[in-house]
């Protein structure tokens, strides 16, 4: 794409995720001059980024407040931490999800911790926007979804978008949100489209969506694989089996509420997610589920995440290694089974 | 400030006066650990009290502090009032951070204390951060970050060094060698003779100081001071020191040999500083005694506050998690 959204260009029927992340950051730069942002090559000298979501930027609000940086993840997210504890509202790019464990300190112990540790004196207010996904063909480092390292930490919060229209919204709920934000997108599904969204509509974050409704089966996930379960819902319907779908959108802090809501009526539940299976954030969202709903079940909770390797480069293991709509659609089965066996 | 300014008798006795403060709070705390009346991790500052008063009489309130665990002094350099301090010590709701932070998480933004992390060497990218703010609203502001020797050696030191020397930053990195990592000695873990020399990599204005010399410390100190203010960029300061009290409170010190450590406290720089504060003609030795007395009383009475605030109320714990939105 070029320049973020202007007034001259046709307004389109659809968008990709990446023009919805690029028109995002522009519109809250517009909305808020304490909105600046910083990241390995994202200004246009340098291109306007790896993936180019900053193109424009800094060439409309100036490199003062589109800064490249050095390789440097610990002082890209340790800066923009500092500059957030001066009341700006930083939004850094980890270019990819796997350099995300180089700043792991500045993130667990600082960003989410800074606001209960003294005593609210202060908080993050800062965004980490990363990229990542397998089925690319990147390899084992460069795929990684680590979003259940970060949920598990209290004071961050983890936001993945399934739809362009979510992902414009989300971000904007992430940058003007005042608790540091970790939003993942997804390498794979970049220049995939949907509908466009309202300028400057912010999708709160803590809330999960029915993004389908349904009645004798819930999936619940979030990013990725909720496009899966949707196309799957289409399909089953054809067949007089009724799944709802539930995207989390922000992973934590979760919306059990609304996840059991949708469990107690269907009395089912699939929970997916691109993650490796053990010790996913499947493993919470079921545990929440049979802890409340116990009585209410009438199949066990049933995961569908990808294999517990590290992500292979060849096109055959690595597709091996994720998930499959075709598992999704496997375990949706199961759980409508009289008796559901292993 | 001009190129050379003087060092006045007025000058020396204002750091005298803080570093003394810092001293009796030392004392106090050391005695009260001791006795079991105070039950919290404590990193003392003996030794390194000199270095800080002299950093802090050129800072202003609106100035930035990122601090570590062992930042007591720099705490007080900077302005921190007694009473949210000790209450925080004590882990009592009254505490500048409502007993949540503890000793090793002190921050009052009231003064100017931003961070103080238990984590070594991840102050500085912070500290960056603070430092961009201020030239992004050009606020005049001037960010100090201190930390030990140990911390030259992590990553996150170089990452930052050069994100703000390229940037040009308001930031003065203030290295307190204490000569001691925990419990391993400079040589044995620092590949250069000096920190100091660290900063030519960064094409930094970087300076190695005797950092228990009061007059050395604040030309030092000022130089810096001024540079960022002047928007010329940041500054590595390495003060050496020496610590009196080990690593951590209890810690018997037994890998540091007794003839280093004697030869030390025959040059500590608070019998030295308070000879000089006299010979200068500043204050005589009766008003120095007035004012230990009268810091003795401000801690007795801030200890009292601690002890008599209450603990904090267990619904605190969700509270500070995330902000009101969440």
């Amino acid at each position: 794409m070029s320049a973020p959204a202007t007034a001259t260009q046709a307004k389109p029927e659809v968008i990709t995720f990446t023009e919805a992340f690029s028109r995002a950051l522009h519109d809250a730069m517009e909305m808020d001059p304490s909105v600046i942002m910083l990241g390995e090559d994202i200004a246009d000298e340098e291109g306007g980024g790896i993936f180019k979501v900053t193109k424009g930027l800094s060439t409309k609000f100036g490199t003062e407040r589109v800064k490249t940086t050095p390789i440097s993840e610990q002082a890209i997210v340790g800066a923009a931490i500092g500059a957030s504890l001066a009341g700006m509202r930083p939004v850094a790019e980890i270019m990819l999800m796997n350099f995300i464990t180089v700043p792991m300190d500045q993130i667990v112990n600082h960003a989410a911790k800074l606001r209960f540790m003294s005593g609210g004196q202060t908080h993050v207010p800062i965004t980490i926007r990363t990229r990542t996904g397998a089925g690319a063909g990147t390899g084992g480092q460069h795929s990684d979804m680590l979003e259940a390292w970060f949920a598990h930490v209290a004071g961050m919060k983890v936001v993945v978008p399934s739809t362009p229209a979510d992902a414009y919204g989300l971000l904007l709920g992430c940058i003007f949100d005042d608790d540091p934000c970790l939003f993942i997108e997804d390498q794979l599904t970049r220049t995939q489209t949907g509908p466009v969204p309202v300028k400057g509509e912010i999708i709160p974050l803590g809330k999960a969506h029915v993004a389908r409704e349904g009645k004798d089966v819930t999936v619940v996930g979030y990013g990725r694989p909720i496009r899966d379960a949707m196309v799957l819902a289409d399909k089953l319907a054809g067949e007089g089996i009724s799944v709802e779908v539930v995207d989390l959108r922000t992973v934590s802090p979760m919306d059990t509420g609304t996840v059991l809501k949708s469990v107690a009526k269907t009395g089912r539940a699939v929970v997916i997610h691109e993650a490796p299976r053990s010790f996913g954030c499947g493993a919470e969202i079921a545990a929440r589920i049979q802890e409340e709903l116990f009585d209410q079940l009438k199949a066990p909770v049933l995961r569908v995440a990808s294999r517990d390797v590290t992500v292979p480069f060849s096109r055959v293991l690595e597709a091996e290694y994720l998930y499959k709509a075709s598992g999704i659609e496997a375990a949706i089965r199961r759980t409508l089974e009289k008796r559901t066996q292993k | 400030m001009s190129a050379n300014p003087s060092f006045t008798p007025a000058t020396l006795l204002a750091i005298w006066r803080k570093a003394r403060q810092i001293n009796l709070i030392d004392e106090k705390f050391r005695g009260l650990l001791r006795s079991g009346r105070l039950a919290a991790v404590y990193y003392s500052p003996r030794g390194q009290e000199i270095l800080a008063a002299a950093m802090g009489v050129h800072l202003q309130p609106t100035d930035y502090l990122v601090t570590t665990y062992r930042g007591i002094h720099d705490q007080l350099a900077k302005g921190i009032p007694l009473k949210p301090l000790f209450a925080e010590y004590y882990a009592k709701a009254t505490g500048a951070c409502k007993g949540k932070g503890g000793p090793m998480h002190i921050t009052h933004p009231e003064t100017g204390v931003m961070v103080t992390t238990g984590i070594v060497g991840s102050g500085l990218p912070i500290a960056t951060g603070l430092g961009w703010a201020s030239q992004l609203k050009k606020d005049g502001r001037v960010t100090l970050v201190t930390f030990g020797d140990g911390a030259s050696n992590i990553g996150a030191f170089h990452e930052a060094l050069n994100m703000a020397a390229l940037w040009k930053l308001p930031v003065i990195f203030l290295c307190q060698n204490n000569l001691y990592g925990e419990s391993s000695k400079y040589a044995k873990t620092t590949s250069v003779d000096n920190i100091g020399e660290r900063a030519a990599s960064y094409r930094m204005a970087g300076v190695t100081v005797d950092g228990n010399d009061a007059e050395a410390m604040w030309r030092a100190a000022g130089e810096a001071v001024a540079r960022a203010r002047a928007g010329e960029g940041p500054t590595l300061i390495e003060a050496v020191t020496f610590r009196f009290m080990g690593h951590y409170f209890g810690d018997p010190g037994a890998y540091i040999p007794k003839e280093e450590y004697e030869a030390h406290l025959a040059r500590d720089p608070m019998p030295a500083t308070r000879a000089a504060v006299l010979a200068s003609g500043a204050a005589t030795e009766a008003e120095l005694d007035a004012y230990d007395a009268e810091v003795s009383a401000q801690i007795e009475e801030a200890l009292q506050f601690a002890a008599d605030s209450p603990f904090p109320d267990v619904g605190e714990i969700d509270i500070d998690v995330y902000g009101a939105a969440a």
